[in-house]
């Protein structure tokens, strides 16, 4: 399959600030690429690279077949970018934004309506309402149908579900799937882990590192450890004395519980007697399954050891 | 070019709905020339007189009643004795005081000769060189008469002034070419520069950047609208002067709309200049106000002559375009003059407006950061 994105050996500084070191990978054309990484970890910073608005430091960066740093031009014709902030004119209406963009790219709206159908049908009530008075989620609907209006070969999202709810993140989703029937290569970051599996690929980056690049379902069976999820009523305490607990490699916090980690991997009665000591009581422990976070948190952890 | 005609269109769009951006576009022209018009008028005209006469005789009161039924200069108090002028000045009721020697007539009809002082407030130096210029003006001519009257045979050197240009020194005449200047420079730069840093503030430039527009698509884009616009700014301030003050345009019209223009697209073309080096609106609207009208007001010659000012000034000032464009507009619209006598402000301009189009193109950064 041919290769939309390849990226070898990428680095950027911002004065002492090192945003990225030695970012490597690739993406094939059709995939939908994940990002995934906390706040400040390097993805906007990457994903202006790949969208030629920044030139790296070192490494090479191909998109398209062509160099982001010398074929920028060539390459500007043939990418749609959604930056991560809401970046529409909120004082033209719906309908005049997409107009812009379409004619900025030299196409029309009719041209790729087919395109941009799904998507645009549920903003399209709307669209003389100015973008600025829409609800985040449609906003957010524009802005994509508005990337994608000159049928790019590769769709840039940063952070596109940051402040929707959670409804219309999964339908975002939704759409994002539906796309690849027309080809479209994506690449999205996000800050959810969740999100994660509804990639066919991802990349864990923290700290302008990629700690992992697979398909979300290697990478949860990479985690390396037996997890346990252990509930009691008092969470915070919960966490403190599993933390103290002799046997206890990790502990996180995760939704209503806490997931564990026990250096031989399991778990006797001692650790209900050493809980109740600590007065905990109620405590339920299962065996669980790791989800990319988990993973996110383990390979965190063996970077800062190393 | 269908590209760049969508990036105008989108442009109108953004000035059309933004009541402010049509206020200061359109409202503060108008107010400008009404304001300058009306109030801040150098104009002398009923300006309060106190006399200190001393003698009182029948050609003093003459004279002071010439003096007040000049128009210039309505009558004050009557003062005493010499004391009481500083106090009446203090008082701030008068403008001036004009004193009346013992004797004044008498003296004036035997030996041919009387003085009379004038004291005005130097305080405010320009209304009292003009209350003196114009009193000064007043005797002369009560002088003329007395001599017509009296054939002594004795032959009297009457200095005449005349003003050349604005013959009536009437104040809107100095006043127009300076607002449209300051109008011009002030909407044209800071407009611009604001829409371009707002397009950085709300992100919206990261988009333009990753489309196929080239710089010159977007800078071009960005001028038209406002180059439109402030043309027709133009025609309005010429309109309303000509309507409401009748300040006629005595040179070509046709020269004078050309050379708005090319001091239009220098202004724009500063403004993107200013765009291109400030990160945030507000950054760029300092830099418009500090950096152009401040100048435009104090440097350009609109308000003080830069024939007075200290040597160094004057060259600042030869930096500052506004002033080749008030001399060339003074030119056409007061002194009616073609374009053989402005060619080489039109020349100043020309170059300044090529070299900001080809310094913010150059400086127009094509990636972030």
């Amino acid at each position: 399959m041919q290769k939309i994105i390849e990226s070898s050996g990428i680095s950027k500084k911002f004065g002492n600030t090192q945003a990225l070191k030695d970012i490597s990978f690739d993406v094939s054309e059709g995939e939908i690429f994940g990002f995934i990484g906390p706040d400040g970890a390097g993805k906007t910073t990457l994903f202006r690279i790949i969208a030629t608005l920044l030139i790296p430091d070192e490494g090479k960066m191909e998109v398209l077949g062509l160099d982001s740093v010398s074929g920028f031009r060539e390459l500007r014709k043939n990418i749609g970018y959604m930056p991560g902030r809401f970046s529409l004119y909120q004082d033209l209406s719906v309908e005049e934004n997409l107009n812009f963009y379409a004619t900025v790219f030299g196409t029309t709206v009719k041209e790729n309506y087919d395109l941009i159908s799904d998507i645009y049908s549920h903003i399209e009530p709307f669209r003389k309402r100015l973008a600025g008075k829409l609800s985040g989620g449609m906003k957010q609907k524009l802005a994509l149908s508005c990337a994608l209006i000159h049928k790019p070969g590769l769709l840039i999202l940063d952070e596109p579900t940051t402040g929707v709810d959670a409804v219309s993140r999964a339908e975002f989703w939704g759409i994002l799937r539906k796309l690849r029937q027309h080809n479209i290569t994506i690449i999205v970051s996000t800050p959810y882990m969740d999100e994660a599996m509804k990639c066919d690929r991802v990349a864990l980056i923290q700290e302008g590192y990629i700690l992992s690049i697979n398909q979300p379902e290697k990478i949860r069976e990479g985690f390396s450890r037996k997890l346990f999820s252990i509930k009691a009523p008092e969470k915070y305490k919960l966490i403190n004395a599993l933390r103290s607990y002799p046997g206890t490699v990790t502990a996180y916090p995760f939704g209503d519980s806490v997931h564990v980690t026990f250096t031989d991997d399991k778990f006797n009665d001692s650790i209900y007697d050493y809980l109740g000591k600590m007065g905990i009581s109620n405590v339920v422990i299962s065996e669980s399954r790791a989800g990319i976070e988990d993973r996110f948190l383990e390979l965190m952890e063996k970077g800062t050891k190393a | 070019m269908k590209r760049f005609l969508g990036f105008v269109k989108k442009e109108f769009l953004h000035i059309f709905r933004d009541f402010r951006t049509l206020v200061i576009l359109f409202g503060i022209p108008v107010v400008q020339i009404l304001v300058f018009g009306f109030v801040v008028s150098t104009d002398l005209k009923n300006a309060p007189v106190a006399f200190l006469d001393l003698s009182n005789d029948e050609i003093t009161q003459k004279v002071s009643d010439k003096i007040c039924s000049s128009g210039f200069f309505r009558r004050g108090e009557t003062l005493l004795n010499y004391n009481d002028i500083d106090k009446t000045f203090r008082k701030n009721k008068i403008k001036a005081v004009i004193i009346y020697e013992k004797d004044f007539g008498r003296k004036l009809i035997s030996e041919g000769k009387a003085s009379m002082s004038i004291i005005t407030d130097g305080s405010e130096p320009n209304m009292a060189t003009l209350i003196t210029n114009y009193i000064t003006a007043i005797v002369t001519d009560f002088n003329r008469e007395l001599a017509g009257s009296q054939t002594t045979g004795k032959l009297m050197v009457q200095p005449e002034v005349r003003m050349f240009y604005n013959p009536s020194l009437k104040g809107h005449f100095m006043f127009v070419p300076g607002v449209i200047t300051l109008i011009l420079i002030l909407i044209c730069a800071l407009m611009t520069s604001v829409t371009i840093t707002r397009e950085k503030e709300f992100g919206t430039m990261e988009v333009l950047l990753v489309s196929p527009l080239k710089p010159v698509q977007i800078i071009l884009g960005k001028v038209m609208p406002y180059f439109l616009l402030s043309f027709i700014n133009v025609i309005m301030i010429l309109l309303l002067s000509w309507l409401v003050f009748g300040l006629p345009v005595k040179g070509s019209l046709v020269l004078l709309l050309a050379e708005s223009m090319l001091y239009i697209l220098m202004s724009l073309s500063l403004g993107i200049l200013i765009s291109t080096v400030s990160k945030t609106m507000q950054q760029a609207i300092f830099i418009s106000f500090v950096g152009l009208m401040l100048p435009t007001i104090l440097l350009s010659g609109f308000i003080f002559p830069i024939e007075n000012m200290p040597s160094g000034y004057g060259w600042v000032a030869a930096l500052m375009p506004p002033k080749y464009f008030i001399i060339i507009i003074k030119n056409i619209m007061i002194k009616g003059t073609g374009f053989l006598y402005v060619w080489k402000e039109t020349l100043v301009l020309t170059v300044m407006a090529s070299a900001f189009i080809w310094l913010s193109i150059r400086k127009f950064k094509i990636r972030l950061g």
